[in-house]
């Protein structure tokens, strides 16, 4: 836990993005995390993204549940809006906020106690659902906040700091994700920013539910030989099998491809993704294939990354419920309420 | 991915090598006498002046002079002008440990009543042969020190005016020195070197400057003799009272430190008006920009790019000057050419002109057979390092060795010369026998979130010294313009500096590559990436390294087979990367720079 505030002083070259602001203006408050938690690199990755999308602070809503976590919505975007829910309870608040204003850009942060424990009912029904948000949990494998109790993502086998190994079966958020619709699925590392930062930039401009599972060690509880969600152990196990190159809509190509090396994928804003197959025989678009290679990976403890899975027209809660365009806060209380005659009419419609 | 082949990697940074951190410390680093600057405003700001005043006098030998007058190599280079934008006022600090000092004489080395039997002759009293004599004497020597001026101080007596450098301040820290024990032989003129060599001393210390003021000889310049003066000839008539009063329109010629001091000279001393006329453009006038400023701000016009042509004179009373018109105009190799601009020559009044366009180092009563070896130039031959002259017992410092420099070269040519004489006395070899540089590493860290020093950032603006009545100052000669910061000024100012000289220290077999460092760090200095050659490395760290002139810190290999990478640039040393890093891999220590240099004071 770091006392001293980072100074408002930066790098003299730091750049500006399109709307004049640099990265250091899309932090938060000082974090309280212990020194070393993959949640604070985090944290750091979604201030570089939502620095490089350009989109002003405020049209951000940070939602969050209980956890280490949960915390971090006060670590970054210091100047958006944010909710800080009951433990586990993160998706229904999300579910509201989406609904009465689907203009805000919405990033759900949770961990794996939070959604794969506590929240899992909810969780499971957020994915269905396809609230259009970016919903990350920095998945650490325990219940950091509460002193290192095992986590439901905890693999089988893992041990504690003591040396117990943890009996039960994990549940992997990711196959879940993709089992009940995800639209855009994705796994990381909050140690590999290169790879993290244009997932989350393509996780936001995604319309419908963006899941980012993102493997975050915590050093005070679950960062020991023997576990499987340390520094050491993530690193040398993880295997990237599709890279998401993110390019926003005025920007040029800079990468270089060889042929037949890059597929395309339009995004709603009119920003590209640009998919690079690391592993021949993974299809980013095959959500039944999917499900099987990370099953058979997880069996032989290789730890899948990159994105998993992407629906390129992928549709939204909004759409499902063919709401309108105006976002319901902004309505007035004459569009809200059409009157008695209106009513009546729907009742008319029951009988 | 295969490794790279070793020689398209950096090498991994030897810290052990005193020149890395002390290149960290950039004002240590650009002063000529390597100040432990740092150092001293952290005691400033726990407001232990004397203590502060000591650290300098060790190393400067004239803290309260310099803290009024010195060049300032340092604040250029201060990192601060590359984090925010003005450098830390280390000068006039330099003044606040000065002013507020209490008693010294408890810390000054003791000079031993029994000598050792070695006799070494100095050459001129100026800042360089005091400090040489400052150095030897706690050795024991016997120290004759020889000028033609009836007091010691050199230039910084016959050319600084009172109104920059009151006398008081000025005698206090010569009198110290040769208080020490200096037999003193003023109104001294030396005429021979053969003479002095007779006397029969172990070493000679050459410290006589660079006395002969520069003369234009143009059309009139003859006739009008008696209305021109060579600028620092006349400062020093007017230092020594032979000259109080100056009347009419003077022209001041030249654009260096001695034409502001005429000017300024000239203004308080009864002139009518005095405009400066410089033959090269402002910015690049050898005068400081503080100095400019301060004439500028005695309303004293300063005009550009104006060459003298001839001067103009009635039966040798002078009349005026005219200034051919050019402008710069800048070659493919970025130096300045003056071309003509097709104006016509202007003519300018006056009565008296102050000649300000250089000096050089001259020492006719050298006999030239005597085994000094001049080069072409007319400049002795010096080993740079020794400042060993071709004559094994002779050594040259000061304005004599290379030319006009000012007192902070003047003292650091000292000390490498009292090492030289102290080396060749004790018969031993002068550059096999240098005592080397070192460096102590030192933790800073208190407790868990607790640093010895103040790490925290200051965004505070430059503080300004207060300056006196402008009126009352140009009344009096004496009256010095520059108030200096008070205490509190001086305190709030001492928290802008960064205490460069704690430094980020990597420890690679903790890291566990966290990436909380290069998170935490307001600066982005800090990188984990594949090693590889420098100009490559550069380009690709979290924050472009564009500043060259700044080292890369290159750590051993990591777990992951990547290194870490801090560019040293703009690192405001807060200490976030060590308070960040779970593992203690970061800890923040501080250097101190052993530079070599006669004598034991206390550290
Ligand atoms: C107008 C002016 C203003 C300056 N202002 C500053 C300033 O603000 N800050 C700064 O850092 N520097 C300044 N300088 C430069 C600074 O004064 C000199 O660089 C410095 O004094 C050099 O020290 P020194 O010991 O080498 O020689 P000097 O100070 O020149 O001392 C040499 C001594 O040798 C004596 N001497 C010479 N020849 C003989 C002889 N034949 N017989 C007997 N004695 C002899 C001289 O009388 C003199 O006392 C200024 C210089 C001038 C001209
Ligand atoms: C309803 C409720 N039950 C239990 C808790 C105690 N509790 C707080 S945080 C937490 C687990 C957090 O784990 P995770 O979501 O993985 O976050 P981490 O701290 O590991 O980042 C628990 C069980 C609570 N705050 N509220
Ligand atoms: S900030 Fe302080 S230590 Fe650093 S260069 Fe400036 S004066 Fe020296
Ligand atoms: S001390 Fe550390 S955190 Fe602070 S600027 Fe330097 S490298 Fe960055
Ligand atoms: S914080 Fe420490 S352990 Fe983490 S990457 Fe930096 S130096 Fe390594
Ligand atoms: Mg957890």
């Amino acid at each position: 836990m770091t006392f001293v505030a980072k100074p408002e002083v930066h790098h003299p070259q730091l750049p500006l993005n399109e709307i004049g602001l640099n990265r250091r203006d899309y932090e938060g408050l000082v974090s309280t995390l212990c020194a070393g938690c993959g949640h604070d690199s985090v944290s750091a990755a979604l201030i570089q993204a939502c620095a490089e999308l350009a989109i002003p602070p405020h049209r951000f809503a940070k939602l969050s549940g209980i956890g280490c976590s949960s915390k971090t919505p006060n670590y970054f975007l210091g100047n958006s809006h944010g909710f800080n829910a009951v433990h586990g309870r993160m998706p229904s608040v999300a579910t509201g906020a989406n609904l009465a204003n689907r203009s805000l850009y919405c990033i759900g942060v949770s961990g794996d106690g939070d959604s794969a424990s506590i929240g899992i009912g909810q969780f499971a029904h957020i994915v269905r659902r396809r609230i259009n948000m970016l919903y990350i949990v920095d998945n650490n494998g325990t219940y950091g906040l509460t002193k290192g109790q095992f986590s439901a993502t905890n693999d089988k086998g893992s041990t504690s700091k003591r040396g117990v190994p943890n009996l039960y079966e994990p549940i992997d958020l990711v196959s879940m994700a993709l089992d009940i619709g995800a639209g855009f699925v994705a796994r990381s590392f909050s140690g590999d920013k290169g790879q993290l930062v244009p997932l989350i930039k393509a996780g936001l401009m995604h319309r419908g539910f963006a899941f980012i599972d993102v493997i975050s060690p915590c050093v005070a509880f679950n960062n020991h030989n023997g576990s499987t969600k340390s520094y050491e152990f993530t690193r040398s196990h993880a295997a990237s099998v599709v890279a998401a190159d993110f390019v926003s809509p005025h920007e040029e190509i800079t990468a270089d491809y060889g042929p037949g090396e890059r597929e395309v994928v339009e995004m709603p804003d009119g920003s590209r993704l640009h998919l690079r197959k690391l592993e021949e025989d993974y299809d980013p678009h095959d959500r039944a294939g999917a499900l099987t290679y990370l099953q058979q990976a997880a069996l032989d403890g290789e730890v899948v990354t990159g994105l998993l899975y992407v629906d390129s027209d992928g549709t939204d809660c909004h759409e499902i419920l063919d709401t309108v365009d105006t976002p319901l806060s902004v309505l007035g209380e004459a569009e809200l309420c059409p009157g008695q005659a209106a009513l009546d009419g729907i009742n008319a419609g029951f009988r | 991915m295969r490794p790279l082949p070793v020689q398209f990697k950096m090498k991994v940074t030897d810290i052990g090598n005193p020149d890395y951190f002390h290149k960290v410390v950039d004002c240590q680093w650009g002063c000529p006498s390597h100040t432990p600057v740092p150092e001293y405003i952290r005691l400033i700001a726990q407001e232990r002046y004397t203590e502060a005043y000591m650290v300098n006098w060790e190393s400067n030998v004239f803290p309260g002079i310099l803290g009024r007058t010195c060049d300032r190599p340092c604040e250029p280079v201060c990192r601060r002008v590359r984090t925010e934008e003005k450098p830390v006022a280390i000068c006039r600090l330099k003044r606040v440990a000065a002013d507020h000092k209490g008693d010294i004489r408890p810390y000054l080395p003791p000079v031993p009543k029994k000598k050792n039997g070695k006799r070494v002759a100095l050459l001129g009293a100026g800042p360089a042969s005091l400090a040489v004599a400052r150095d030897l004497l706690p050795l024991g020597y016997e120290i004759d020190m020889f000028d033609r001026d009836p007091a010691g101080g050199g230039m910084m007596r016959s050319q600084i005016p009172a109104f920059r450098l009151p006398a008081e301040v000025l005698e206090e820290e010569v009198d110290l020195i040769l208080d020490m024990g200096v037999n003193a032989r003023f109104n001294y003129e030396i005429s021979s070197m053969k003479e002095m060599l007779d006397m029969g001393y172990d070493a000679y210390f050459v410290g006589t400057g660079a006395p002969r003021g520069r003369d234009l000889d143009l059309p009139g310049r003859q006739e009008s003799d008696a209305h021109i003066s060579i600028g620092i000839d006349w400062l020093s008539s007017v230092a020594f009272g032979h000259i109080d009063s100056i009347s009419g329109k003077v022209i001041v010629m030249g654009g260096g430190n001695t034409a502001m001091d005429c000017c300024r000279t000239s203004k308080r001393i009864g002139a009518e008006s005095v405009t400066v006329v410089v033959r090269s453009a402002f910015h690049v006038m050898k005068a400081s920009d503080w100095e400019k400023e301060e004439a500028m701000d005695e309303n004293i016009p300063i005009v550009n790019n104006r060459p003298p042509k001839e001067f103009v004179h009635d039966n040798g009373k002078l009349k005026g000057v005219v200034f051919e018109c050019v402008k710069p105009v800048e070659d493919e190799n970025g130096r300045l050419n003056y071309v003509p601009t097709g104006e016509p020559d202007v003519y300018m009044e006056c009565d008296h002109i102050l000649m300000a366009i250089g000096q050089e180092n001259h020492c006719p009563w050298i006999e030239r057979d005597v085994g000094i070896e001049f080069d072409k130039w007319d400049c002795p031959v010096l080993d740079e390092v020794t400042f060993q002259t071709t004559h094994p017992k002779v050594f040259f410092g000061g304005d004599s060795a290379f030319g006009p420099e000012n007192i902070i070269w003047a003292s650091a040519h000292a000390h490498q010369a009292a090492i030289s004489i102290h080396l060749m006395c004790q018969g031993k070899d002068v550059r096999r026998d240098r005592p080397p540089e070192g460096i102590n590493l030192i933790s800073q860290r208190m407790g868990v979130h607790e640093w010895s020093y103040d790490a925290e950032h200051d965004p505070a603006k430059r503080f300004i010294v207060p300056h006196a009545n402008l009126s009352k100052a140009l009344q009096n000669i004496k009256v010095e313009v520059e108030l200096g910061f008070d205490r509190a000024l001086g305190l709030k100012e001492a928290q802008r500096c960064l205490n460069c000289d704690i430094q980020t220290v990597f420890t690679d077999n903790l890291c566990i590559e966290c990436d909380a460092c290069v998170d935490i760090c307001p600066m982005d200095c800090i990188t984990f990436t594949d090693n590889g050659e420098e100009t490559d490395l550069r380009s690709r760290l979290t924050a472009p390294a564009e500043n060259l002139a700044q080292d890369l810190y290159v750590s051993g290999e990591l777990g992951t087979g990547r290194v870490m990478v801090k560019d040293e640039d703009v690192c405001l040393h807060c200490g976030l990367c060590a308070e960040r890093c779970p593992t203690a891999a970061w800890d923040m220590q501080k250097s101190v720079i052993h530079v070599p240099q006669l004598g034991t004071y206390p550290e």
